[in-house]
């Protein structure tokens, strides 16, 4: 084997991918063949890691030097200063990894200090196409120790006494989970991964899909041999093309090892797994849904009980976990219950994986705590807002979740707590938003999301959501008329305590949370037909201070509708009926005199 | 319906898509395989397509169409050359994605989820893609297009007009 003295991490998850990591890579390769260290030097294509804002990253081993945004042309700089002569490029290095003259070892960055990778630990360090770096990280163990040291009760017993719950969103106790399908009579049963991540925002389940695709494959097949099944199946997006294609890859691998298929180290078990693709039905990542849409039907949910657990895919006992749930497995039998209990809070021990993004300066992934406080993760790894705007709220738990106000900041994230507060865990995204984000609209952004999202079999989620929908178009397109509001509450209870499944039960949080805590918006809207935030266009109109016009006339040359009119050096006037409220006068103003009312 | 399905032209997808068929004849679970496969040979699922595969698999032709409408992947209409899709994920959208959107359908005369006549582009609002640290996306085929203004939209348009 070789052995290399530097490595060269290039991050291959989708954010960096898209834009043009795999180009990077490709100049890396040639430029070290080049300078002839390819024999010295590995590139090494690994997943995401996390700090997606600063992307494409780029990260040198031995010294840990972190390089973000960095462009093709940047290349052959790093690899004739930093690989041949040992100079760290400064100038490409992320801004926080610098610290005066030395440079900071990632883990000492802010985005990364408060964090703890569980389910993330091999994310953006090994190569998820090579089962063997898996491997060399303690890979397969927990499967070995599992198949030839506990017996499947004993199995159980430590995912249940590690307090793991669910990190879908629902946060359902995983080890009972496991012991209901276990003890579940039936003469077949499955295993199902549910990877149909569907909340507009969140991409953690992707990241470990693409980065580290084999703890998720050895997690399954732990399962199978806790509930005695012997087949499991993933569902996963058809939009996630890296990850289906590295899962594929995965599987291949594992099988070719004989840590897939049959009599796995030698024991005498046997367990396979396929890929299923999804077709873009957010409803589906309801486990009764999921299950219709592997079984070729419209992705419907149906009543539960019976709960997949006694009648699942087919008619049969199924265990039906999410891929964030599963990545913590391994772990968790490799280490034991008690340290899993020492992290996180009594209630929700372990970590959360996020997706922080919307208004804040560090965009990406990160895994934290459970019981860190909003403020640690907005501010301290988030970096907090851009532009010198103010925080305004933070929406957790997508589609089903709610919006947390700039007051309640300091509440530890946990399961139960966000769900007190009107919001929930929910698979994990996190949106931030400022002072110019409209809560009126964003609840109904959350609402045109789940009536297009809506599959129609129970009427209060296809007619109520949609009659919800059309009275927040009303009303944020200043048509709002007295007792909207009150119509909005009395059809949100009505929805929430007689929908089907949880796509409905939920569809109502983001407006319930929003008229908890931002009432007066929605007041503002309807009494006033005024958007407090100034982004609801229709209740929008723009002016031009006279004092402050010089007639430079930029503005009536930009206005797309000629809508601007004045005398050279004298103040200009807006026609409001003309104005198509575009925004592009006030953007090109040099002297800031327009604004919008 | 504005697309005719072409016989003669699509002969040797025909022969592809009766492989898939056979192939995955008798497995459980077979509907949805086979249609992501249909669809990535002919590009749509027209209902020649849904009939073929309802004689093929033994299902009733309703309950294919059933499905295909169900799952917004799978599309009744030919997708156009050059596919727009503009991500309308929380992140994108609270980075002003919806006037990206606008830009788009004015600039090509075009609705959401339509295709233009002469087949070169057609407008999907996607779900999240998930490089909301990119937001606002716009993807067109394999190139994305990210930290987008509404202003630059012409500009890259015009790459995909000539």
């Amino acid at each position: 084997m070789n052995i290399y003295r530097a490595h060269v991490l290039i991050c291959g998850g989708t954010g960096c991918t898209s834009s043009s990591s795999d180009k990077i890579q490709n100049e890396f390769e040639l430029k070290i063949k080049e300078k002839g260290l390819d024999k010295e030097v590995k590139v090494v294509r690994t997943g995401c890691f996390g700090l997606c804002e600063a992307g494409p990253i780029v990260i040198v081993y031995p010294e840990g030097a972190f390089y973000s945004h960095v462009k093709v042309e940047d290349v052959e700089e790093i690899v004739e200063e930093h690989l041949l002569k040992g100079r760290i490029v400064k100038r490409l290095l992320y801004k926080d990894a610098v610290e005066e003259d030395t440079i900071k070892s990632i883990n000492e960055v802010g985005f990364y200090k408060k964090q703890k990778r569980i389910a993330l630990r091999n994310c953006g360090v090994i190569n998820p196409e090579d089962i063997n770096e898996y491997i060399a990280f303690d890979g397969y163990m927990a499967l070995g120790k599992v198949l030839t040291e506990m017996t499947p009760e004993e199995v159980i017993q430590v995912v249940k006494d590690s307090g793991l719950r669910g990190r879908g969103g629902g946060g359902f106790p995983t080890g009972l989970k496991w012991e209901f399908t276990a003890k579940a009579q039936g003469d077949q049963k499955y295993v199902l991964c549910n990877a149909d991540e569907g909340d507009p925002g969140a991409f953690m389940d992707r990241s470990i899909l693409e980065g580290d695709p084999h703890s998720v494959l050895e997690a399954m097949a732990i399962a199978g041999y806790a509930i005695g099944a012997n087949q499991g199946y993933i569902y996963v997006r058809v939009e996630y093309p890296i990850a289906v294609q590295r899962l594929e890859i995965a599987i291949k691998q594992a099988r070719e090892k004989g840590l897939l298929g049959k009599n796995i180290f030698g024991t005498g078990f046997d367990f396979d797994i396929e890929v299923r693709l999804g077709a873009g039905a957010f409803v589906c990542g309801e486990e009764t849904a999921l299950i219709a849409s592997i079984e070729g039907q419209r992705g419907m949910p149906r009543n539960k009980p019976p709960y997949p657990a006694n009648k699942g895919l087919w008619g049969k006992p199924t265990l039906i976990n999410n891929v964030e749930t599963y990545a913590n497995i391994p772990q968790i039998i490799l280490k034991g219950a008690e340290w899993f209990r020492s992290i996180g809070t009594e209630k929700s021990p372990g970590t959360k994986v996020f997706a922080l993004g919307g208004k804040i300066n560090n965009t990406g992934l990160v895994e934290i705590p459970m019981g860190t406080t909003l403020r640690e993760v907005i501010y301290e790894i988030g970096g907090g807002i851009p532009n010198g705007k103010k925080f305004k709220a933070v929406q957790t738990g997508g589609p089903s979740g709610g919006c947390i106000p700039a007051d309640l900041i300091d509440t530890p994230i946990e399961f139960d707590t966000l769900t007190e507060l009107g919001s929930m865990m929910g698979s994990g995204g996190m949106i931030v938003m400022d002072e110019d984000t409209c809560m009126v609209d964003i609840a109904r952004f959350f609402l045109d999301f789940t009536v297009e999202e809506s599959c129609g079999k129970c009427p209060p989620c296809r007619i109520g959501t949609k009659r919800m929908l059309e009275i927040l178009e009303k009303i944020t397109s200043g048509k709002g008329e007295p007792g909207d509001i009150e119509k909005l509450e009395k059809l949100a209870n009505t929805i929430k305590s007689a929908s089907l499944c949880g796509l409905g039960q939920t569809a109502p949080n983001p407006v319930l949370s929003t008229l908890k805590y931002f009432r007066h918006e929605y007041e503002a809207h309807v009494n006033e037909k005024r958007c407090p935030a100034g982004s609801c266009k229709s209740l929008l109109s723009y002016h031009i201070q006279e004092d402050l016009c010089k007639g430079c006339t930029v503005c009536a040359k930009v206005c797309p509708v000629g809508a601007i009119s004045g005398e050279r050096k004298s103040p200009h006037v807006i026609d409001q009926d003309k104005c198509i409220k575009c925004g592009a006068c006030l953007e090109k103003c040099p002297f800031n005199a327009i604004v919008k009312k | 319906m504005e697309f005719k399905f072409n016989w003669e032209e699509n002969k040797d997808k025909i022969e592809e898509l009766k492989k898939v068929i056979e192939e995955n004849k008798g497995k459980k679970g077979a509907l949805m395989p086979v249609l992501h496969e249909a669809q990535r040979i002919f590009g749509y699922l027209p209902i020649e397509v849904q009939r073929m595969i309802s004689e093929g698999l033994n299902i009733p032709l309703a309950e294919i169409y059933g499905v295909a409408t169900f799952y917004s992947q799978f599309s009744l209409i030919p997708k156009g050359k050059y596919q727009i899709g503009v991500c309308l994920g929380t992140a994108c959208y609270v980075k002003g994605a919806q006037a990206i959107i606008d830009k788009i359908k004015e600039e090509l005369k075009l609705e959401v989820g339509g295709t233009t006549k002469d087949r070169k582009f057609s407008l999907q609002a996607t779900r999240c893609i998930g490089a909301c640290g990119l937001a606002p996306v716009m993807t067109i085929n394999e190139d994305v297009y990210g930290r987008l203004k509404a202003d630059e939209i012409p500009a890259i348009l015009k790459k995909y007009m000539e």
